[in-house]
């Protein structure tokens, strides 16, 4: 067995088995959880209209605090498009996704999927040197946040890569690059990955819960 | 003097082929072997100095496929002339002896060369069951191979199947097949894979031993290097459409119809190492991809057992679901009991409340 087909075959099924495992027993875990009662009157009717809300207002920073964070939220938005596009708009990975679902979509040129790449790339050691210079966010950061970092970083160099020929073999770059996502996987549901399921839930919840007790969301 | 004793430059102005032809060739054979051109000179007087060499060919367990590729290869050219100038003095498809005869012509070829004779292999060889599975003469080829190469100066496996045990070896591979390096490692091997082989490697091969009197370079899997060194996808034509993500989902949509890249229709290009992209079967006519299929990969380790030669390479082999299904279930599990654990840590705090 080359290192290709193990990536291929049982490195992908034990991942996507832990990944599996690993979500279902988080979100199972957590939404079976005893709910917090709240005892109070409701302000105002209606708060899941603040949960809605909540949902997007804080999608960008409270105007003061724009000067300070914006450039946070921009570096976050490049890595979370650019992950989107090359994942969903790739060729190779829309075959992968279309292998499973059984159809086929558009997808962009390869040249436009390498430079969104490599956008997302630079952006992820932007926000890693950020991190490493801001005291605060340094004193704050805990061995999750530099492991999500490298799980999410780690893919997106050995795909650019593969696709730039910079392996002495393609099929081990190929491999490589498929084993750096399957540890992707099996990382995400332990890790602060998982806020790609709890975002939604959250926001939803901090914005209700003000909004039941009148204030804004 | 004896036929067998011409050099090639007598044998060649014997059949009237100018100098500057012979050059042509070398030139020729030099540049596909990514041989440096001022060694041209060098080469020609070298090869012009050969002596006709010994060659065994042996075709173990196999589909005579590579050999119709070898000897259908060209019209008559200078490529089949360094065909004709060795000496084959066995292959049991080509020759008319048969039974002991032909027996007698392997031992004789044997002692009058012994330690001098280019072993040429065809087909995988069985080992399951001391190797009963394939045998000629009464001998199993196992045996046979074992014998044979003791007295040869150099081993060709010629095919995927002599290199790496090919359709013989594939799941659930019933009689044990291998390829010759398998089995026989005290020898110089250089594997010739391809399902069939190019007729212009073995000539470019045959060229350099005659030259230089040895292989020539190999890589990891002891493929010349000089042909096996770019993958298809390096040299296809159909390249840039893949770069531009254009592309054939089926094999009469448009993206097939105007020649688009064929990855999704599960081409292994990318992966594969072989010279058809640049050298194509029948005088250079055409090649699979140009026929409008993609790569299958027959010059690669159990190209047989990719789960599928339409399955594109990004797509990962997933066996059964049934797995992912169990995993799903032991996650709730899993999730219940942290639930309940949870749940109960709750009430200690609060007391019940």
């Amino acid at each position: 067995m080359t290192l290709l087909d193990f990536a291929r075959g049982p490195a992908m099924q034990i991942a996507i088995i832990i990944f599996v495992v690993g979500i279902v027993w988080r979100l199972v875990g957590v939404w079976a959880l005893r709910q917090k009662k709240d005892l109070s009157e409701p302000r105002q009717k209606g708060a899941w209209i603040g949960g809605i809300k909540g949902l997007f207002v804080h999608a960008w920073p409270y105007k003061p605090f724009v000067p300070k964070v914006g450039t946070q939220y921009i570096v976050g938005y490049v890595i979370h498009l650019g992950l989107f596009i090359v994942l969903i708009f790739g060729t190779p990975h829309m075959l992968f996704f279309a292998d499973i679902v059984g159809f086929t979509w558009w997808t962009l040129p390869g040249g436009v999927i390498t430079a969104v790449a490599v956008v997302t790339t630079l952006a992820l050691f932007i926000a890693l040197i950020k991190r490493l210079v801001n005291p605060v966010q340094r004193m704050i950061s805990n061995f999750d946040d530099y492991a999500t970092w490298f799980v999410t970083t780690a893919p997106f160099v050995t795909g650019l890569m593969t696709t730039m020929g910079m392996w002495p073999h393609y099929e081990t770059g190929l491999a490589i690059h498929l084993l750096s996502v399957w540890l992707l996987l099996i990382y995400f549901p332990f890790g602060k990955l998982m806020h790609s399921f709890w975002f939604v839930v959250s926001r939803y919840t901090t914005g209700s819960r003000f909004a039941r007790r009148g204030g804004m969301a | 003097m004896k036929e067998h004793d011409l050099t090639l430059g007598e044998e060649l102005r014997r059949q009237g082929i100018s100098r500057r032809s012979f050059l042509k060739f070398c030139a020729g054979v030099a540049s596909s072997m990514a041989i440096p051109a001022a060694m041209v000179p060098a080469m020609a007087d070298s090869l012009a100095q050969a002596r006709r060499q010994s060659v065994i060919m042996m075709a173990y367990q196999e589909c005579t496929g590579c050999l119709e590729s070898l000897t259908r290869s060209f019209a008559p050219t200078l490529e089949n002339l360094i065909f004709n100038f060795v000496s084959l003095d066995f292959q049991h498809t080509l020759q008319a002896a048969a039974g002991d005869q032909a027996i007698e012509a392997i031992q004789t070829a044997m002692e009058e060369n012994w330690g001098k004779y280019l072993l040429l292999v065809d087909g995988s060889i069985p080992l399951k069951d001391d190797g009963i599975y394939s045998v000629s003469h009464g001998q199993s080829h196992l045996d046979s191979l074992r014998e044979l190469s003791e007295g040869a100066a150099a081993i060709v496996s010629i095919g995927t199947c002599a290199s790496f045990g090919g359709v013989g070896a594939a799941n659930p591979n019933p009689t044990g097949a291998v390829g010759v390096d398998q089995i026989i490692t005290d020898k110089p091997i250089l594997n010739v894979p391809g399902c069939p082989p190019m007729p212009e490697v073995m000539t470019g091969v045959l060229t350099s031993f005659l030259a230089f009197g040895a292989l020539p370079e190999v890589d990891r899997l002891k493929r010349p290097k000089a042909f096996f060194a770019d993958t298809i996808h390096d040299r296809c034509y159909r390249r840039t459409f893949y770069d531009q993500g254009k592309f054939a989902y089926s094999f009469d949509d448009e993206g097939a119809r105007k020649g688009w890249c064929l990855y999704p229709l599960g081409c292994k290009g990318p992966i594969t190492h072989n010279a058809c992209a640049t050298l194509k079967f029948n005088q250079g006519v055409s090649w699979p991809i140009q026929s409008g299929h993609g790569c299958i990969g027959c010059s690669e380790p159990d190209f047989w057992d990719k789960e599928g030669f339409y399955k594109p390479l990004s797509a990962g082999q997933w066996g059964t679901a049934e797995g992912i299904a169990i995993a799903a279930a032991a996650g709730v599990a899993l999730g219940a009991a942290s639930a309940v654990m949870s749940r109960r840590n709750q009430d200690k705090i609060s007391g019940g409340k």
